[in-house]
C-alpha cells in the first residue's frame, strides 16, 4: 500500500483525499482510508501537505531502484 | 447507479479545461483582463498536474544577461534537448516573453533565482549558452493558485470535462463532464464564449517498465489524453502525433527530472560512455542522453549495457545541491527512496532507462494566439504539438490563450441558453455515460488499458512499425472500442473517471495509428518502418495534421514554419 496513514494521528479533515492528483483516498465509516493504492503516483503531495503528519509513503517492489555498487 | 443530472447549465465567458501549469496561466491572464474565467479540473489545482510537485528549470532568455540577440537565442535553443522539430515562429514567441512569465512568477511569490541571481543551470553542451533558469518551484501550484483565486477566477475541482459543445455552424459553444464531488457522479454543462484546452502529457498509452503498476510514468498518470481527444472529436487538427516522445531516468523507479542528477553515464565499471564531460558539475550535468537519444535502449540490447548515472565524481557541495534539487524539482520521492534503502551516490551508480512512449509536445495544433483550427477553442502547454519548451511553454502560452480566449470572447453577444442546455449531444452524453454506471458485471477500466497497451506496443510501437502491423493494429483498436463500450462498468465516480480515460486515450491511439501509417518512410529512432527503410528528404521540414471532417478523416503534411 504506498500511501500510509496513521489513524492515531489522523484528524479526518480530508485534505489528503481533496489534493491527490489520482484520487487514490477516499472515506469509509468516518476515515479516511486508501482506496486504490495501485493509482498511487508517489509524488508525496498527501504526505507533504497533511497537517497532522500522519501520511507516510511505503514504495512497492515493483517500483525498486536498480544501482549498483561502482568498485574502485 | 444512477446518473445524477444538474440541469442548469454553469455560465462563463471562458472556460478552462484543466488546472496545470497552463491552466492557470491562462487562468490569471483572463482574469485580469475582466473576464469571467472558470477552471475545471479533475483533481485539485493545488497539485494536480506534471508541475503539481515542482520544477526546477524555466527555459528563458534575458537579453541583458546572455548578452546575444533573440535569434542566436533561437539557434542555441534549437541545439539542446528542445531539438529541432518545432516550428520556429512558436519558438521565438516562447523565448520572447519567457523572462515576462518569470518575472509574473516571482511576482506570485514563486522563488526564481533561489541563489539571487538569474542562476542558469545544465541542459546543454560544453561551451554553448545555457538558457534554463534554475529556480525552486516546489509549491509553484499552490501560489498560481492563490493568485488566480486572487484576480477573479474560479475553480470547480473534481470535475472531469469530457466533450466540447459546438453550434451547428461548428463554433464552440461549451462542454460537457461529469462532477466527481460525490461518491455518486453528477453530470454539468457548461456554457463558454471560448475554451481553453490544457490537459497535458497523454500517459497511459503505451507500456512502461512495469505494466501491471499502470502508474509508473514519468509525467502524471492522471493526464490520459483527455484535451487531444475531445479536441479531435470537435474536428480541431492534431499534429505531430505519428512519432511518440521517449524520456528516460531511474530504472524502475519512473520519474521525470533528468536534468537535476548530476553525474555522468557511464557503464557497469564507471566508465564514461559520452564525450562531453569528464567531471560532472551544477553548471554542466551530463548531456550525452539528450543528444544520444535511444543510448538505454541501444546499449541494453547490443549487451554493452547496462547504462548507469555515476555520481561519484560529483562533488560533495553538488550533490547536496542535487538532493535540494530534487526538491524543487517535485521528486521528494527520489530523496525519500534513496534514504529509506540506504543507497549512498557517493559509492552506488543507479541504471537509468528509457521510459514508455508518451505524446508529450504532440497533439492540438496551436496558432501564435493560441487559438486551434476549430473557432472558439483554444489549447497550451505539453497537450499541443507545435510549440516546445515544456514548462515554459505552459507559461508563455498558457498567459497568450488566456489573453486571446478573452479578447475573443469580447466579440461574443450574449448566447442564448437553450442551445447548450439542449444541445442534442446532452443526451447522448447521458446515455454514454449511465451505460457503464448500469452494468452490474462487466470489464474492470484496467482491463482495456492494459488491452490497448499491449496493442499500441506490438502494432504502433517504436521496435518496428509497417502498413501490415499499422493494418492490423487499426482493426484491433476497433475491436476494442467496441467491446469496451459494451463491456466496461463503474461503479463509483472514480471508476467512471478511469472509464472515460481508457474511451479518450483509445481515441487517440486511433489518431496515432492513422498518422504513423500514412507516414511512408523511416525518421529517426522511433519511426523505423521495414517496409519504407529510407528517410523521405520531401518530409525533412514538415509536420503532419489530422483532422476529422464529418466521418471522414483528413491527414495532411504542412511545412514547419521557420
Amino acid at each position: 500500500m504506498p500511501p500510509m496513514i496513521d489513524q492515531a494521528k489522523c484528524r479526518v479533515c480530508g485534505l489528503c483525499m481533496q489534493i491527490c492528483p489520482l484520487d487514490v483516498f477516499t472515506k469509509r465509516e468516518e476515515k479516511i482510508v486508501v482506496a486504490y493504492p495501485e493509482e498511487c503516483w508517489h509524488c508525496r503531495a498527501c504526505v507533504i501537505d497533511c497537517p497532522a503528519q500522519a501520511i507516510s509513503m511505503r514504495y512497492p517492489l515493483s517500483h525498486m531502484m536498480l544501482h549498483i555498487d561502482l568498485e574502485h | 447507479m444512477k446518473l445524477k443530472i444538474e440541469k442548469q447549465s454553469i455560465k462563463t465567458d471562458v472556460l478552462i479545461v484543466g488546472g496545470g501549469i497552463a491552466g492557470m496561466q491562462a487562468a490569471i491572464a483572463s482574469a485580469e483582463t475582466g473576464t469571467d474565467v472558470l477552471v475545471v479540473e479533475k483533481a485539485d489545482t493545488r497539485r494536480s498536474g506534471c508541475g503539481g510537485m515542482g520544477n526546477d528549470h524555466f527555459l528563458c532568455y534575458i537579453p541583458e544577461v546572455h548578452q546575444e540577440t533573440l535569434e542566436e537565442a533561437v539557434q542555441g535553443v534549437l541545439k539542446t534537448m528542445e531539438g529541432p522539430w518545432q516550428d520556429l515562429k512558436m519558438l521565438r514567441i516562447l523565448l520572447s516573453r519567457s523572462f515576462e512569465m518569470v518575472k509574473k512568477w516571482e511576482s506570485y511569490g514563486i522563488n526564481m533565482r533561489p541563489t539571487g541571481d538569474w542562476n542558469f543551470e545544465g541542459h546543454t553542451l560544453p561551451g554553448k549558452v545555457r538558457h534554463h533558469l534554475k529556480y525552486a518551484g516546489f509549491n509553484q501550484k499552490p501560489l498560481l493558485t492563490k493568485q488566480a483565486l486572487k484576480v477573479g477566477a474560479k475553480i470547480m475541482n473534481k470535475t472531469v470535462i469530457h466533450n466540447l459543445l459546438q453550434d451547428e455552424a461548428g463554433n464552440v459553444i461549451g462542454a460537457v463532464g461529469v462532477s466527481l464531488e460525490d461518491q455518486e457522479p453528477t453530470l454539468v454543462t457548461f456554457e463558454a464564449k471560448a475554451v481553453i484546452i490544457t490537459t497535458g502529457n497523454s500517459l497511459r498509452l503505451y507500456p512502461g517498465f512495469n505494466p501491471a503498476y499502470l502508474f509508473n510514468t514519468d509525467d502524471c498518470p492522471a493526464n490520459a489524453g483527455a484535451g487531444l481527444a475531445m479536441a479531435y472529436r470537435a474536428g480541431a487538427k492534431l499534429v505531430n502525433i505519428d512519432i511518440p516522445y521517449l524520456h528516460d531516468g531511474p530504472k524502475f523507479f519512473v520519474r521525470s527530472g533528468k536534468a537535476t542528477w548530476i553525474g555522468l553515464l557511464s557503464d557497469i565499471d564507471g566508465n564514461n560512455i559520452g564525450p562531453f564531460v569528464d567531471v560532472p558539475t551544477r553548471e554542466l550535468g551530463d548531456p550525452t542522453a539528450e543528444i544520444w537519444t535511444g543510448v538505454f535502449q541501444e546499449k541494453l540490447e547490443n549487451g554493452t549495457g547496462p547504462i548507469y548515472m555515476n555520481c561519484t565524481r560529483t562533488s560533495e557541495a553538488d550533490l547536496q545541491h542535487m538532493r535540494e534539487s530534487f526538491i524543487s524539482e517535485g521528486d521528494t520521492s527520489i530523496n525519500e527512496y534513496l534514504d529509506q534503502y540506504g543507497i549512498d551516490l557517493r559509492k552506488s551508480m543507479v541504471e537509468f532507462g528509457t521510459y514508455e512512449c508518451s505524446l508529450a509536445q504532440r497533439g492540438i495544433e496551436i496558432d501564435e494566439r493560441a487559438q486551434t483550427s476549430v473557432p472558439g477553442l483554444f489549447a497550451a502547454g505539453i497537450c499541443t504539438g507545435n510549440a516546445k519548451g515544456n514548462i515554459t511553454n505552459a507559461a508563455v502560452f498558457g498567459q497568450i490563450a488566456g489573453e486571446a480566449a478573452s479578447a475573443y470572447a469580447r466579440t461574443l453577444n450574449e448566447q442564448n441558453n437553450n442551445l447548450v442546455e439542449q444541445h442534442p449531444l446532452i443526451a447522448q452524453e447521458i446515455s454514454y455515460v449511465q451505460q457503464f454506471l448500469d452494468r452490474e458485471c462487466g470489464a474492470h477500466w484496467k482491463e482495456a488499458n492494459t488491452a490497448l497497451q499491449q496493442i499500441m506496443k506490438d502494432y504502433a510501437g517504436v521496435k518496428i512499425r509497417s502498413g501490415n502491423l499499422f493494418r492490423a493494429g487499426k482493426k484491433y483498436l476497433q475491436d476494442l472500442k467496441r467491446y469496451a463500450e459494451k463491456q466496461l462498468m463503474a461503479s463509483n465516480g472514480h471508476e467512471l473517471m478511469r472509464v472515460l480515460e481508457v474511451m479518450d486515450l483509445i481515441d487517440v491511439a486511433e489518431a496515432v495509428m492513422l498518422c504513423s501509417e500514412n507516414r511512408k518512410e523511416t525518421r529517426g529512432e522511433c519511426h523505423v518502418r521495414s517496409d519504407y527503410t529510407f528517410t523521405n528528404p520531401l518530409l525533412d521540414d514538415k509536420f503532419q495534421t489530422i483532422c476529422k471532417v464529418g466521418d471522414h478523416v483528413q491527414l495532411e503534411f504542412r511545412d514547419m514554419e521557420k
